[in-house]
């Protein structure tokens, strides 16, 4: 077992997880009725005939939820089947109009693929089992009614695609990342609007322990994870819980279970259906989907650069480490915002530490997209000229940036008007530096016994001295010259 | 292939059938009926064989036609609520479902 | 002028159309015999709206913007979801029941505009959600044959085929899954036809069995089957996939082409022992007119006939099980007052809503499905089911059309057979192959059997060919005329 692989373990057990996501499709309509598809209507008015399962209704197939399953194969990476069948999931449910689900089982449209992400610094893939494409059931609401619920059928037959994972997940941050990697892919190309307050990205983790090299254990089901804070915390309880089952002697037994977040706890639901026996058939309303290669290869070409891809050329060509490609190509609107700067300014390095650095960080705290950055990417260019022509250091351009963010303005006039242009005068920071080497004697022996860090009891007044305005690099230069010399 | 009073207990409860003791006796020895005449369907050999997914796929390719993305239905949920057993506020009441 | 109802469909609307009588009279004269009737054969009346209906027509015929049967009536069998009649599919599950949209074969046949401009004078009694083949399951009534009342008028379309040979209607919709057009019409000697599977629209027609059920004309002759199914058929591309682009066609342009050379395969396997002598002698006389009429009889087998039964008793039941899981008392349809939770409330309604031969299929179906007995029932049944298909490929390369009996005895007695429900499995046996082959088929007057009643000849085409069948069975309808022979009963 690994180094990395060790680490992971809880309390000396390996934790196997497997994710299985519902990612609500982004189409107008339903997946086989003309029904709209948008998100807070008053209930029943967006359920037609179909979805209602009135008696003599039949499903008709939405291209564009189709196409979208081809856009998300193509992503991972994954085969688009020639042709996949569509069969019915057979269980008795109020938000289950026909009584059962059309689904697929046996030939899903989209086979295999892989998602890849960092977990800290380390790159982890996550290998997909396949993609299929499904119509999501009504709600049920609970809270306005005495002893009854209201079946509310507005969403029955919303076209969802399930994603599902081989067990290659193996800690909390590892689900947690997969699951924002494959958040990010969804909305990145568009399929899907990823909102899941809305409930439009559900994901379902399949969790069990084992000690390391035995037999799988028995996994349970967490299902309709909607948050990535709920995610981590609903896994933890549940290894933990697990592992303390096991230690004291009892078995794990198969079952779904809910996140509840305000105890933080899991605690098994009761069954819907026996035992899963869905007596899955392929549906004989529907034919067999044909997808040609010629639609996924036109599909292949009208897609959005993908992340994966624009990472690679963010290393190739602006020679950024994999990692910050990565980051910066966390979402369609930071890659571009990263790109337009680095462009304009030819700074690529500087740019992506600007990014994920100073702008993330004031980003998350207003919890804003970058969307809504109040510095643009060609002020933040800007101000990178700036530091790369030696106008302002580094420490002078946080200042500049502050300013920009909150109160706005323009570069080169903040940095007028702060005054905090570096001093590049050379003479002037001669003169300083003679004076603070005079004052510190101390220091100056110091360093020339051997002690280099001595220096940095030196530099310090020479910032303070030039009113910060003195080019950290250039003192260093200088300093050392004359330690030297 | 003979089935079981369990069975019948089993199957009318995934199909949701509550039956009558006589009844579910009466199903059971009717069902075993019909499936001793369908054993000798079992023994036929049909390796190789593919189902057939649409009956004209006999004579030439069946593919599920797609309809372009277009929300065109309009709201009628008082013409679909008409024959509904319940309803308040324009929701399906059933009895209380617990999770 | 002859009584409006000994007239056919062709006849009504020739009248309609030169104006000597008007819709409404028409609708007046068929209402009044409809509901006056005591064979069973009606479900519901709404003459509100079928007069309605007949002044939409008139005003057409008046117009000239009316269609080709244009004030014409006749009656939809209650599988058709209709808005302005209530649709109770002959069960208890949808007492009541009003569909807020109409069934395309209704709007097709009716008249809306585009439509053929037929009058519809109610709707017809069948077996329970199609399941039968004696209307002895509906949940309502059983209906009467006309020929002899104390007799079965056959199934699932026993109200359909017993009100056009009283001539309530010269008209009225089927479907046929089974055979549930092509026995009924043979048991009441009028002619039917299903076509090829997905010619004609499954949207509005209360599902059975998905992959089989289609919807199909019945009349007293070819013609008015050939006029109403060229109405009836079309794509449906909207709104069922399962409809075939194959483009509108009119069945009625060649019926008199001559059928000399025509080859008819007679497969070894209908002329067994099972099958009556006085249904046997029919159909022999039946085809020996069709060589006079020029036609060659060319032996042929069908090996797989019987297996056609268990195929079908499996593959049918596995699909209604999950269709009519809807039916769970939540959006419509009924639900017991007599429920303590949510497990009841389904069980409950399901066992007061539906009867027992539809929960018998319920329960197969169900089985055949589940864990661990798919592969060994459904699979296999779907597998076989590919080999029969095939062996009417066979078939159709040395002959044109395949001809038969359509069921092994004429009409039984009414309660004769409700106690044994795989006997009457066993005499579906010659209309399953060609429903799990999606082929057309016909029944046609052939003669009379066993205690007078009527036997009808079967006519099987390759897929697409039902003008070739409606050609051939006018053909005979004009050497013969038992298609125009009146039940006792009938004034």
């Amino acid at each position: 077992m690994s180094k990395t692989q060790k680490s992971l373990l809880v309390q000396g057990y390996e934790v196997v997880i497997g994710f299985e996501t519902h990612a609500q499709l982004s189409t107008q309509s339903k997946i086989f009725s003309r029904a709209p598809t948008a998100f807070g209507a008053e209930p029943n008015t967006q359920a037609c005939a179909v979805d209602l399962a009135l008696p003599g209704t039949l499903p008709v197939m939405n291209k564009g939820a189709v196409e979208r399953a081809i856009e998300l194969g193509l992503a991972v990476g994954a085969h688009i089947a020639e042709a996949s069948i569509f069969a019915r999931k057979n269980y008795f449910y109020p938000d289950l109009p026909k009584g059962y689900q059309i689904s697929q089982f046996e030939i899903p449209v989209v086979q295999g693929g892989e998602v890849s992400f960092f977990v800290g610094d380390e790159k982890k893939t996550v290998r997909l089992v396949r993609a299929h494409l499904e119509e999501d059931a009504g709600k049920s609401l609970h809270e306005d009614f005495i002893g009854q619920s209201g079946i509310d059928l507005n969403r029955a037959g919303t076209p969802l695609l399930e994603i599902v994972t081989e067990p290659d997940i193996r800690s909390s941050d590892e689900a947690v990342a997969y699951a924002k990697e494959l958040h990010k892919i969804v909305t990145w190309i568009g399929i899907c609007d990823g909102n899941m307050q809305e409930g439009s990205f559900r994901c379902d983790a399949n969790v069990s322990v084992r000690k390391p090299g035995a037999e799988l254990g028995i996994r349970r089901e967490i299902k309709n994870l909607n948050s990535f804070k709920f995610m981590q915390q609903a896994i933890d309880y549940e290894v933990r819980w697990q592992i303390e089952q096991i230690e004291d002697g009892h078995t794990i037994q198969q079952a779904t279970v809910l996140f509840d977040p305000d105890t933080g706890e899991t605690r098994a639901m009761r069954t819907k259906e026996d035992a899963a026996d869905y007596r899955y058939f392929p549906d004989p309303d529907l034919p067999p989907l044909v997808i040609g290669r010629d639609w996924v290869a036109r599909v292949q070409s009208e897609m959005t650069e993908l992340p994966r891809v624009m990472a690679a050329r963010f290393v190739t060509d602006y020679g950024l480490p994999e990692y910050d490609a990565t980051t910066l190509t966390q979402s369609k609107a930071m890659a571009a915002y990263f790109e337009a700067a680095a462009k304009a300014c030819g700074q690529a390095k500087l740019v992506s530490n600007w990014v994920m650095g100073e702008v993330s960080r004031r980003l998350n705290a207003g919890e804003v997209g970058i969307e809504h950055a109040p510095v643009s990417a060609v002020q933040l260019a800007a101000m990178i000229g700036r530091i790369a022509d030696n106008t302002i250091s580094n420490s002078a351009a946080k200042q500049v940036f502050d300013a920009l963010w909150t109160e706005g303005g323009e570069v080169d006039a903040l940095i007028e008007a702060k005054g905090l242009k570096q001093m590049n005068d050379s003479g002037a920071l001669e003169a300083i530096i003679d004076e603070v080497l005079a004052a510190n004697p101390k220091n100056v022996e110091e360093f020339r016994a051997g002690n280099t860090k001595a220096l940095n009891g030196l530099v310090g007044p020479i910032m303070k001295a030039s009113k910060g305005k003195a080019n950290p690099a250039q003192v260093n230069e200088l300093l050392l010259k004359k330690l030297q010399g | 292939m003979s089935l079981t009073a369990l069975d019948i207990d089993r199957i009318a409860n995934l199909a949701r059938l509550e039956l009558q003791p006589e009844e579910g006796q009466r199903m059971l020895d009717q069902i075993n009926g019909f499936f001793t005449m369908v054993e000798a369907m079992r023994a036929v050999d049909t390796t190789g064989v593919e189902p057939l997914p649409h009956p004209i796929a006999t004579i030439q390719e069946v593919a599920l036609r797609l309809r372009d993305d277009l929300a065109s239905e309009p709201n009628q949920r008082e013409a679909n609520q008409q024959s509904a057993p319940a309803v308040e506020r324009g929701l399906f009441l059933v009895p209380k479902v617990i999770e | 002028m002859t009584v409006l109802h000994h007239m056919t469909v062709a006849a009504l609307a020739a009248e309609l159309r030169a104006k000597k009588v008007s819709a409404t009279e028409v609708a007046q004269h068929f209402l009044a015999r409809s509901q006056a009737d005591t064979s069973g054969a009606f479900l519901s009346f709404n003459p509100g709206a079928t007069l309605a209906q007949a002044k939409v027509a008139d005003a057409q015929l008046a117009a000239g913007t009316a269609g080709p049967l244009a004030g014409v009536p006749m009656a939809h069998k209650d599988i058709f979801v209709t808005t302005d009649f209530p649709t109770t599919a002959g069960s208890k599950m949808l007492a009541g029941y009003r569909s807020p949209f109409d069934a395309t074969v209704v709007r097709k046949l009716g008249v809306q505009a585009g439509g053929a401009g037929m009058v519809n004078v109610g709707k017809l009694n069948c077996d329970e959600f199609a399941m039968g083949s004696a209307n002895e399951n509906s949940a309502y009534k059983s209906v009467t044959n006309p020929w002899d009342t104390s007799r079965v008028p056959g199934g699932s379309s026993g109200g359909s085929s017993a009100a056009v040979a009283a001539r309530l209607v010269p008209a009225a919709t089927g479907t046929d899954t089974g055979g549930s057009i092509r026995q009924p019409a043979s048991f009441c000697g009028i002619t039917g036809i299903k076509p090829t599977y997905g010619r004609a629209s499954r949207y509005g027609m209360i599902a059975y069995a998905s992959s089989l059920d289609q919807a199909g004309p019945m009349a007293r002759t070819a013609e008015d089957c050939a006029l109403m199914l060229s109405a009836m058929c079309g794509p449906d591309l909207d709104r069922d996939s399962t409809s075939l682009d194959v483009p509108e066609e009119n069945f009625a342009l060649n019926l008199n082409a001559p059928i000399d050379g025509l080859r008819i395969g007679i497969p070894q396997e209908f002329f067994g022992e099972g099958l009556a002598s006085g249904v046997r002698a029919a159909v022999d006389a039946a085809l020996k007119e069709y060589e006079k009429l020029g036609a060659h009889l060319v032996p042929i087998s069908l090996p797989r006939t019987e297996l056609s039964i268990p195929v079908y008793y499996i593959i049918a039941p596995a699909e209604a099980s999950s269709n009519l899981s809807r039916f769970d008392g939540v959006k419509f349809g009924h639900r017991t007052k007599d429920y303590t939770d949510l497990v009841s409330m389904y069980k409950r309604s399901r066992a007061e809503g539906f009867g027992e031969e539809v929960k018998r299929r319920i329960m197969t179906g169900a089985y055949v499905l589940s864990h661990g007995y798919y592969d060994a029932y459904y699979l296999q049944a779907q597998k076989i089911r590919r080999m029969i298909s095939d062996d009417f490929q066979q078939a159709f390369k040395v002959c044109d059309v395949i001809a038969g009996p359509v069921a092994p005895t004429v009409a039984w007695k009414l309660g004769e057979k409700t106690d044994d429900p795989v006997a009457n499995y066993l005499a579906d046996i010659f209309t399953l192959p060609a429903s799990l082959a999606g082929l057309p088929g016909m029944s046609v007057p052939a003669g009379f059997g066993e205690e007078g009643m009527p036997v009808g000849l079967q006519l099987i085409g390759n897929y697409f060919k039902e003008a070739q069948l409606l050609n051939a069975a006018h053909r005979l309808q004009q050497a013969t005329d038992f298609h125009l022979r009146q039940p006792g009963g009938a004034k």
